[in-house]
């Protein structure tokens, strides 16, 4: 279980997160929706220890964001983070120096329902092709908490597809965490139990997502416009 | 599967089962596709394809056998039933929806009536 509590991030004179509050359960698929610069990507990166909070606290499974919960933290940036010059199976055994619950009958797997190769250099394949295999690597990790800070984003519909499946393929329902950050609400709309959205770095709306399409009766991306409707999104 | 806006997931994917069972798709006694593989399928969650089959269950829709898998109850009325609940769910919405139109009982009796014969004009 993840708590936030009274949880503020300033950079500079801008708030990124502003006073934030919310309990985030075990077990589900969660999505952390907003409009760029709305402080999704901030509270990921609270949540693996690479932002600190000014005010407030964090607490995973009772713990605060440490070298002890990175350990079963698998985190996805959104950002390139892998070295070009490496190949797949390189940058594999770099992760997995790093993690105990490396597992590699599931990397292989995986590999090849992503349609990679080990031999593949990061420089020299495709956005979609490097986003899979940030995807790869964050998966195969028997980690209870996996963050995946915009999956999706500038990835072409079928390679969004392959994400998207690779997710459910994979998931651990019940004992497995996932919280995504991510623009292509119709795609997650399936696959999310609950919903966080962020407006200007406060929580605008939260629940389970079969009972806010119920109450409301709309999809997702509509509950969205509504929540966002007097903003430029 | 497109997911209609207002309707729990979990529903849909029920109603998806048995519009398989009514199309002969799946045959009662039939095993149902695993939970992992209905969920990868549809692109949806595996808690919500769980939660359809235990619904499923308690509906007598299915049965599960421990180590074997989820199979549709060997019922032959049950076809039958299914037919009957989805014809009974469309003329319901027909009949509102022909209301609101401003039709009344016997209008709407009639267009029928019209466009049973118009159909099979066409079909000839």
């Amino acid at each position: 279980m993840i708590e936030l509590k009274a949880v503020t991030k300033t950079f500079g004179s801008t708030t990124a997160l502003d006073s934030i509050s919310t309990t985030i359960p075990e077990g589900k698929i969660i999505g952390v929706l907003g409009p760029n610069g709305s402080g999704k990507s901030t509270l990921l990166k609270m949540l693996v220890g690479l932002n600190k909070p000014n005010y407030g606290t964090i607490l995973i499974d009772g713990k605060k964001p440490s070298m002890d919960t990175k350990n079963f933290i698998s985190y996805l940036p959104e950002i390139d983070y892998l070295y070009p010059w490496m190949t797949i199976q390189q940058a594999a055994d770099f992760v997995k120096s790093f993690y105990e619950d490396w597992d590699e009958n599931k990397y292989n797997e995986l590999m090849k329902f992503l349609e990679l190769q080990p031999s593949m250099v990061i420089k020299k394949i495709s956005r979609g092709m490097r986003a899979k295999a940030k995807l790869l690597l964050s998966f195969s990790r028997n980690a209870k908490l996996i963050l995946l800070d915009e999956p999706l984003s500038g990835i072409d519909v079928l390679t969004r597809d392959k994400i998207i499946e690779t997710i459910i393929h994979d998931y651990r329902a019940g004992d497995q965490t996932i919280l995504i950050t991510t623009h292509e609400i119709r795609e997650v709309e399936g696959i999310l139990d609950e919903v966080i959205f962020i407006r200007q770095g406060q929580v605008a709306l939260e629940g389970n997502v079969e009972e806010l399409r119920c109450q409301r009766q709309a999809s997702l991306v509509e509950i969205m416009k509504e929540v966002y409707s007097h903003e430029t999104i | 599967m497109d997911f209609d806006h207002g309707k729990p997931i979990y529903l849909q994917i029920i109603d998806y089962i048995k519009k398989q069972i009514i199309t002969d798709k799946l045959k009662i006694g039939e095993k149902v596709p695993s939970q992992r593989e209905l969920a990868q399928q549809l692109k949806v969650n595996p808690n919500t394809v769980q939660r359809a089959y235990r619904e499923m269950e308690g509906m007598g829709l299915t049965e599960t056998i421990r180590g074997q898998g989820t199979f549709i109850v060997e019922r032959r009325e049950l076809l039958r039933e299914l037919q009957q609940e989805m014809a009974n769910a469309l003329l319901v919405s027909f009949i509102i929806e022909m209301q609101s139109l401003g039709y009344d009982d016997q209008e709407i009796l009639g267009l029928v009536e019209k466009y049973q014969k118009d159909l099979k004009e066409e079909m000839k």
